[in-house]
């Protein structure tokens, strides 16, 4: 989804290419596009509570450090903010969590990698291990986020994303994607095993990582449904690990219970 | 309580997954997990039955409880539910109640 964003500021446009740099690309026609005003907001407090509401058809998102306003039918915003990188990165987050919700997906507080030709989705509360795990992965995975995991609806199934949005390991994840295959929820353990989660559970745990800042009726709703739907179609493990490399050896295992299935 | 009519809140998203009925406010985005009574009483809950007559013609019937003891359970499962607007208590029927329940 190409979002173009526009600043007469040449330091902030040299950072946000430096940001963004494997994910840029040069549409002619972007599919939305913000114009960012620079003002001397406060200093952006990642913490703070975001609220998102709905002003007519246009969207407002407002925390401390920015204010942006967005119309998701002609596809034009403004955002007014600092000269920082983290209040132009949650208003697209924010931006992604609107537009999926309508099309069956979510972003995810999760990390991911692709192996083998899949993706495989880690969530799991903070310090659960996902940067742990992602720190761990073998030099055949290629990590698609170590933070913020890009669910999108496919044909066949669901697909994930590498994204820009990165955590504790302050590095962005690989702009390709790949077939989700499982999700697991890490939980740290005295050794390394596998525990199918059911439909319910799955449904319960994905509801508390998914990100969504609005919470009006609509969204709540679409984000229920495309969790319920995303439940029905990718199995969902309880990975219990050790916080050894071995953990990424559970990926196989987990295809095996698949196929005895 | 007992002779109040209830109805599932429509600003609520909920789906049966196995024998468990997962619902979520769309007011404050908590989630709840009902066991299969709880979605007995749930599913009765269309405005036009008192709670007295859900806990005696689909609680008592389905599942070995006395009535006494299914009406105090259910009696606190309605509370805390309508604390978070997930069930509409009235001593009225209530009308147009829908409920996402699929």
């Amino acid at each position: 989804m190409p979002i173009l964003l526009r600043t007469t500021d040449a330091v902030f446009y040299s950072l946000l290419v430096q940001r963004y740099q494997d994910f840029l690309s040069s549409f002619a026609q972007p599919q939305f596009e913000f114009d960012v005003e620079l003002t001397d907001t406060p200093e952006a407090d990642p913490d703070a509570d975001v609220c998102v509401t709905r002003a007519g058809s246009d969207w407002q998102f407002r925390r401390g450090d920015f204010f942006a306003q967005w119309d998701p039918e002609s596809g034009r915003g403004t955002v007014r903010q600092s000269a920082n990188p983290y209040s132009i990165d949650s208003v697209l987050r924010i931006v992604h969590t609107l537009l999926l919700a309508r099309e069956g997906g979510f972003l995810l507080h999760a990390a991911s990698a692709v192996r083998d030709g899949e993706a495989h989705i880690f969530t799991g509360r903070s310090g659960a291990g996902k940067t742990t795990l992602s720190r761990l992965a073998p030099p055949d995975a290629t990590l698609l986020t170590d933070e913020v995991s890009y669910v999108r609806k496919s044909e066949s199934g669901y697909t994930a994303y590498g994204t820009p949005f990165a955590g504790e390991l302050a590095k962005a994840g690989e702009n390709i994607s790949a077939p989700i295959a499982a999700v697991y929820l890490l939980v740290q353990g005295p050794e390394n095993r596998l525990e199918p989660m059911d439909e319910a559970e799955t449904v319960r745990t994905l509801m508390r990582n998914i990100l969504f800042f609005a919470n009006d009726e609509a969204t709540v709703q679409s984000v229920f449904k495309s969790a319920c739907a995303f439940a029905a179609g990718v199995p969902m493990y309880r990975m219990i690990f050790t916080r050894s490399s071995e953990a990424w050896g559970m990926i196989g295992a987990a295809k095996q219970i698949e196929m005895m299935a | 309580m007992s002779d109040r009519y209830i109805a599932r809140s429509p600003r609520i998203a909920a789906r049966k997954l196995g024998d468990e009925m997962v619902v979520m406010s769309a007011a404050d985005s908590s989630l709840f997990t009902l066991n299969e009574v709880g979605t007995a009483i749930w599913q009765s809950a269309d405005g036009r039955t008192t709670l007295q007559s859900i806990v005696a013609h689909q609680v008592c019937q389905q599942f070995e409880v006395s009535e006494a003891d299914a009406m105090r359970d259910a009696e606190e499962f309605v509370t805390q539910l309508s604390r978070h607007g997930i069930l509409l208590v009235s001593d009225k029927p209530i009308e147009s109640s829908s409920g996402g329940t699929r």
